[in-house]
């Protein structure tokens, strides 16, 4: 019999982790289809980044009620989840609560921790609910939060709360067993949350106890298992891209938009500056980016990054006055841009500009980096913003005519206003002869 | 002051006479063309005299810096108008700027360096805080501002973009006067609306103007003042206050007429 459980354990492990690698390589696949980019340098600054903001929570301690009842459910994603390694070698090796004669009262005293965390955990949960469905937060809405957006929160949400009450009920349960002779459980000591479930299950008897112990472990472990595969096709992915997300991350100041080497010689050849380089250009394919392919690799791990939590778009002003522009819809639509590539090939004749994100929204936008300082994992959607209006302007020459003419301004008369260069010092002259009045 | 002996030196005068000036003062497109920041230049440029800053400027040799080209996705003019720059100031031997504009101020800093041009560049809220620091300015009791309320409004290119949230308010509180802050200020400033080459075009359809978004902030602190560092947030904003008809009691200047203002320099 024990044997058995051990087989299918070691069955369900097996298809649980099958999956999961097979998802992993394609998200990380879909990512490296994007261009390099160098983000190799400063690598200590980069893991104080890392330490500081996807470990240690800063940047959520901006907004204080949902970072510390997030940070409740981090702790406890964290903490409980060393639990389900007993869990795994108990079910491998046909063991029952393995760590508990080693660590004796130190046992105990685990326990309780991770039962107060399930507690805090689904309390979190709760309210989050609530914040979502009832109270009807600003930032969980928004023409991008519809259907599968909106229903992958409420998702996970109630998914974690379920797992807890499995633990939860597997403690109550393995409780009464151990006061049962005929069942010879392992002493645990008291778990005093779960404790106030046992009136639930107190009438059962030894073998329905032992039944419904079982089904809660079997339970909480596959849905674990389950939810780490959900995890991978759900903004929830963030539990894990927080980490590289933070530390590859941009570490120049927010105002210094990124150079284009390519046309940097072109324009030495042009202005016939030296240092043009004589080899022949490499092979260019596109100005810009019109595509998710044409992004760079941390654009596109950005995207997987994205936990929706909107606080990129209720900062952003164009949003805010009513504009098309939603920061978090321009990370989404990348996410499911680069997903379809990568599923299809993107020989769809469909492109991310365009057919996810239209002019109007791009051209909303001021440059005033809310959005990045918003993002409580660093996420530049205003990198993108500006790599599809660069092709916009450089591949189809369609900008808003203004802006063209602001172009032929710069061109012609060296100001983005329509003023002889020759008047350009004449403040100077009236300087003088006002003072003179 | 002696009006007729402001001076506005030239780099190409200064260099003629084999001189070189401790400062590039680095006007900007508004600064040289638009009535209402060619205000804020003179006023800048009489505290520069005042004080005995040894700067000049390039005058009819400056041109654009790019910024509104390249945030509109036009690579090729930014770069063409940063390298001839470039070419200008390297050809001067220019080691430090001083820009009234955070436009021209973070591409300058920030964007010229990867095609070559390296400069110390600050923005002249930065430097008048050094001349603050250094007791060279220094405000007789408030100049009149004691006891008012002024608000700042924090640029985007200058506050996120640059991390310079501190200097223009120290400048502002040598004035004495009451600094108030908007509900959204520092890192969560609200933008005025101009940026990203926003000033040069009509906004998308929405349903308000972010500048009036943000003036009724800037009103809703009753400072009679509203502070800013930029050229177009001052358009922004001043359209803001027009739009609120609030012009005859709600002003909006930069912080180096402020300071002009309270050394009597105008």
């Amino acid at each position: 019999m024990n044997y058995l459980s051990q087989i299918a354990f070691v069955l369900v492990l097996a298809i649980a982790g099958y999956f999961l690698a097979k998802r992993i390589k394609e998200i990380r696949g879909n990512i490296l289809l994007g261009k390099d980019v160098d983000r190799s340098d400063r690598k200590s600054e980069r893991m104080k980044s890392m330490l500081l903001v996807a470990f240690g929570q800063k940047k959520m301690f901006k907004k204080m009620i949902p970072a510390f009842l997030h940070l409740l459910i981090y702790v406890g994603f964290l903490v409980i989840n060393l639990e389900v390694l007993e869990f795994i070698i108990d079910g491998l090796v046909g063991t029952h609560r393995i760590f508990a004669g080693p660590l004796g009262d130190a046992y105990t005293v685990a326990l309780n921790i991770f039962e107060f965390l399930a507690i805090a955990v689904i309390f979190s949960c709760v309210v989050f609910l609530i914040r979502r469905n009832i109270l009807k937060v600003d930032r969980f809405s928004g023409i991008e939060m519809k259907s599968w957006p909106k229903l992958d929160a409420n998702l996970i949400l109630v998914i974690e709360i379920i797992l807890m009450f499995a633990i939860l009920t597997m403690n109550a349960t393995d409780q009464i067993l151990q006061t049962r002779p005929d069942a010879n459980y392992t002493q645990t000591g008291t778990m005093v949350f779960s404790a106030t479930l046992i009136p639930m299950f107190d009438g059962l008897s030894t073998t329905g106890l032992i039944i419904t112990e079982r089904i809660a472990w079997w339970f909480h472990i596959i849905g674990i298992f389950a939810f780490a595969i959900y995890v991978t096709y759900s903004k929830h992915l963030h539990i894990f891209m927080a980490f590289p997300n933070t530390y590859y991350a941009n570490l120049n100041l927010k105002g210094e938009m990124n150079n284009m080497d390519e046309v940097t010689n072109e324009v030495k050849a042009m202005l016939g500056v030296g240092g043009a380089s004589t080899e022949p250009p490499a092979e260019i394919s596109r100005f810009g980016a019109k595509d998710a392919t044409d992004l760079n690799w941390v654009n596109l791990m950005n995207s997987y990054a994205c936990t929706e939590c909107g606080r990129c778009t209720q900062q952003c002003p164009a949003n805010m006055t009513g504009k098309k522009l939603s920061p978090r819809k321009i990370m989404m639509d990348t996410r499911d841009r680069i997903d379809e590539i990568g599923k299809t090939g993107g020989d769809d004749g469909k492109s991310l500009l365009g057919d996810y994100i239209t002019k109007e929204e791009i051209n909303a936008c001021t440059s005033c980096n809310a959005c990045v300082e918003a993002c409580p994992v660093n996420i530049d959607p205003l990198s993108i913003i500006l790599q599809l209006r660069r092709y916009v302007v450089m591949e189809e020459s369609s900008a808003p005519q203004s802006w063209n003419s602001m172009f032929s301004n710069i061109e012609t008369n060296f100001a983005p206003w329509k003023f002889p260069p020759t008047d350009r010092f004449k403040w100077a002259n009236d300087l003088k002869t006002e003072e003179k009045e | 002051m002696n009006t007729e002996n402001i001076q506005v030196p030239t780099m190409a005068e200064m260099a003629s006479k084999g001189e070189q000036p401790e400062v590039l003062f680095w006007v900007g497109c508004a600064g040289s063309f638009d009535d209402r920041y060619k205000k804020v230049t003179k006023a800048f440029v009489k505290i520069l005299n005042k004080v005995g800053v040894k700067f000049a400027v390039l005058g009819e040799e400056e041109t654009c810096t790019g910024d509104p080209a390249r945030r509109a996705g036009n690579e090729f003019l930014f770069q063409m108008q940063a390298m001839s720059n470039i070419q200008v100031l390297d050809g001067y031997g220019v080691k430090r700027i001083v820009t009234a504009c955070p436009h021209c101020f973070n591409t300058l800093k920030n964007e010229y360096p990867a095609l070559g041009g390296n400069y110390e560049v600050v923005h002249h809220s930065q430097f008048l805080q050094e001349l603050i620091d250094e007791g060279k300015v220094r405000v007789k009791e408030g100049g009149g501002f004691k006891g008012r309320k002024i608000t700042f409004h924090d640029s985007c290119f200058l506050g996120r973009a640059n991390n310079v949230y501190e200097a223009p308010r120290k400048v502002l509180e040598s004035l004495d006067a009451e600094l108030v802050e908007m509900k959204r200020c520092r890192t969560k400033g609200l933008c005025c609306g101009a940026g990203g080459a926003q000033m040069f075009k009509d906004a998308e359809p929405g349903n308000k103007e972010v500048n009036i978004e943000r003036t009724e902030e800037a009103l809703d602190t009753g400072a009679s003042v509203i502070a800013s560092g930029c050229p177009f947030c001052m358009t922004m904003l001043s359209d803001g206050v027009k739009n609120k008809e609030k012009e005859s009691s709600v002003e909006v200047k930069d912080i180096a007429e402020l300071i002009a203002e309270a050394e009597d320099l105008v």
